[in-house]
């Protein structure tokens, strides 16, 4: 299954990041994992969050320019050449990843990677087949 | 060398010529333009009543925006088979202003910009390098055809490539430069970057239009070439270059005032003011006949002063411009307008309706950027998205303003909103005027 991640564009100046973290603080909203790319102009934060719905509406209510957005979520064993396997399977599967990023998760020590891809359920189809374990959306926010 | 006797009437002389001209152009409007003829009918004025030069001021006034709104042939008073040339400029938003030229409208702006060459010194002897656009801008053909016109050699280089600029220089040893201020500061810090010294070159005498020219320019580009430096003015709308220019003595810019009527108006008011007061500059074309121009309002603060010059000449002359009475930017040594900018900016989606507008100078040379508003998530989803809205922003920019922007996104509310008038445009720039 699919994970929701929040996407918010943060113009270049001091102290943007800071609002995001303090207005979803301020809704008791818990950041499980956050990625910063930026160029010398702007960044874009992605992130996932234990209550994406309301963090959309939070920061959309705060000014933000926001979106949300379907990615995959696995877990893959702390040992080397397992993303390898994961990658390898989308690479034959001629789906190209867009971006992925990966943090620890809490209930094991699992390595939990989020994958962006044009087509999600096709590259989750693939990965499944594959025995990669795909995440539920529950076990990636934490709750 | 005075290029035409016109230069140097007596008043009187001058005075006489001037109110047979504007009776003959504004029997021409009365005729041909129907625009002209319902201004003045609204007004209550009729060709006859045209008996004096201070009965210019019964007729009605032009602005931009009515060469906009009758775009492309509407102010025209000659049929297209007589028309040989059009030129064109930018308006105040999205459309053009277009001008077109008849055999004998070119054979005027020819001369006209011989005068302002004259003036400056340039002879048979000259090799004259013309960094201005050539195209729909009037500045690089009006300028080539007066200086092929007293004799000299003209390098065309058109705008940009400074490199090439100065190989030209150096190479056939151009002896008079044609560009804006700006431009020529410019140059001399790529002179310095490439070891080239004024004294590789032969320049002699810069011909500096398209934008003012501060005192401080003058002094600097004394200082960094020891060249002369002569400004000229003009307006697509009134021809191109070729309007007014100074002689070498740098005493103001002399009106050929046998071909465009100077008056100075109350910008507020629009109010004729007497003599020697400064006010808006209002030209009425006295010869053109493509599209002559009546009271047309220039928005350029300047005075004038009737006192012949030390050089000769007896054409009155217009200080150099001291600012603009709308809120018209010069932006290397292109006309924009903000009201441009935001026509643009309202085609394009996915960004708010608030905007800024920043100028500043690098290397002399202007910069402009437009900051806006992201409003569209969607973009987020990759860079792409969001670098393919810069570009959109800047390429359609770049069709309406022919100069390249940085456009920087910004979060939403993040832009000053003020109830009315809100300050779109922030120019950091030493005043031009």
């Amino acid at each position: 299954m699919l994970v929701k991640q929040i996407s918010v564009f943060l113009e270049n100046k001091s102290g943007r990041l800071a609002e995001v973290t303090k207005t979803l603080g301020g809704k008791g909203i818990d950041i499980r994992a956050l990625y910063i790319a930026d160029t010398t102009e702007y960044g874009i934060l992605r992130m996932i969050v234990d209550q994406p719905d309301q963090a959309l509406q939070a920061l959309t209510d705060s000014g933000f320019t926001v979106s949300s957005t379907n990615v995959i979520a696995i877990a893959i064993e702390d040992h080397p050449g397992t993303l390898d396997q994961a990658l390898e399977t989308l690479s034959e599967g001629s789906i190209s990843v867009d971006y992925l990023y990966a943090f620890v998760g809490r209930a094991s020590t699992d390595a939990i990677v989020i994958i962006r891809v044009e087509n999600p359920q096709l590259a989750l189809d693939k990965l499944e087949q594959t025995g990669i374990r795909v995440l539920s959306s529950k076990e990636v926010y934490g709750t | 060398m005075i290029w035409n006797p016109a230069e140097k009437l007596k008043r009187q002389e001058m005075q006489e010529l001037q109110l047979e001209r504007l009776k003959q152009t504004v029997n021409r409007v009365w005729e041909h333009v129907p625009f002209y003829r319902r201004k003045m009918e609204e007004l209550g004025v009729r060709p006859e009543h045209i008996k004096t030069l201070k009965d210019v001021a019964l007729l009605p006034i032009t602005v931009k925006d009515d060469l906009r709104d009758n775009y492309p042939y509407g102010l025209f008073a000659a049929p297209q088979r007589s028309i040989v040339r059009f030129h064109a400029s930018s308006g105040t938003t999205g459309k053009p202003i277009v001008v077109g030229y008849t055999r004998n409208d070119m054979e005027m702006w020819t001369d006209c910009c011989a005068r302002v060459a004259s003036a400056a010194g340039i002879g048979q002897d000259d090799i004259c390098q013309i960094a201005f656009g050539y195209g729909m801008f009037t500045g690089g053909f009006g300028m080539h055809y007066g200086i092929e016109r007293v004799g000299a050699t003209v390098v065309p280089a058109s705008s940009g490539n400074s490199e090439r600029q100065l190989m030209f220089m150096q190479d056939f040893g151009t002896t008079g430069l044609i560009a804006t201020p700006s431009y020529v500061l410019h140059l001399t810090e790529v002179m310095a970057q490439n070891g080239i010294k004024p004294s590789d070159l032969s320049l002699r005498v810069g011909l500096f239009g398209g934008e003012g020219h501060t005192p401080q320019m003058r002094e600097l580009i004394e200082e960094r070439l020891g060249i002369a430096d002569t400004q000229n003015y003009g307006l697509t709308e009134l021809c191109g270059p070729g309007v007014s220019y100074e002689c070498l003595e740098n005493a103001g810019m002399h009106i050929n005032e046998d071909h465009f009527l100077p008056e100075i108006i109350d910008p507020v008011t629009g109010e004729a003011l007497p003599e020697g007061e400064q006010g808006e500059l209002v030209f009425t074309t006295l010869s053109k006949e493509g599209i002559p121009m009546i009271r047309y309002r220039t928005k350029d603060i300047s005075q004038l002063n009737y006192e012949p010059c030390a050089c000769g000449r007896t054409n009155v002359r217009m200080s150099l411009v001291r600012g603009r009475s709308d809120d018209m930017m010069v932006i290397r040594g292109v006309n924009v307008f903000p009201s441009q900018i935001e026509a643009v900016l309202m085609t394009v989606q996915g960004i708010g309706p608030h905007y800024q507008i920043i100028v500043t100078t690098e290397h002399f040379m202007d910069r402009l950027e437009i900051q806006v508003e992201i409003t569209d998530g969607e973009r987020l989803e990759s860079y792409a998205g969001l670098e393919g809205l810069i570009r959109e922003i800047r390429q359609k920019l770049r069709v309406v303003l022919q100069i390249d922007a940085k456009v920087t996104l910004l979060n939403p509310q993040t832009l000053e909103r003020t109830a009315g008038k809100s300050k779109r445009v922030i120019d950091k720039r030493e005043k031009c005027f």
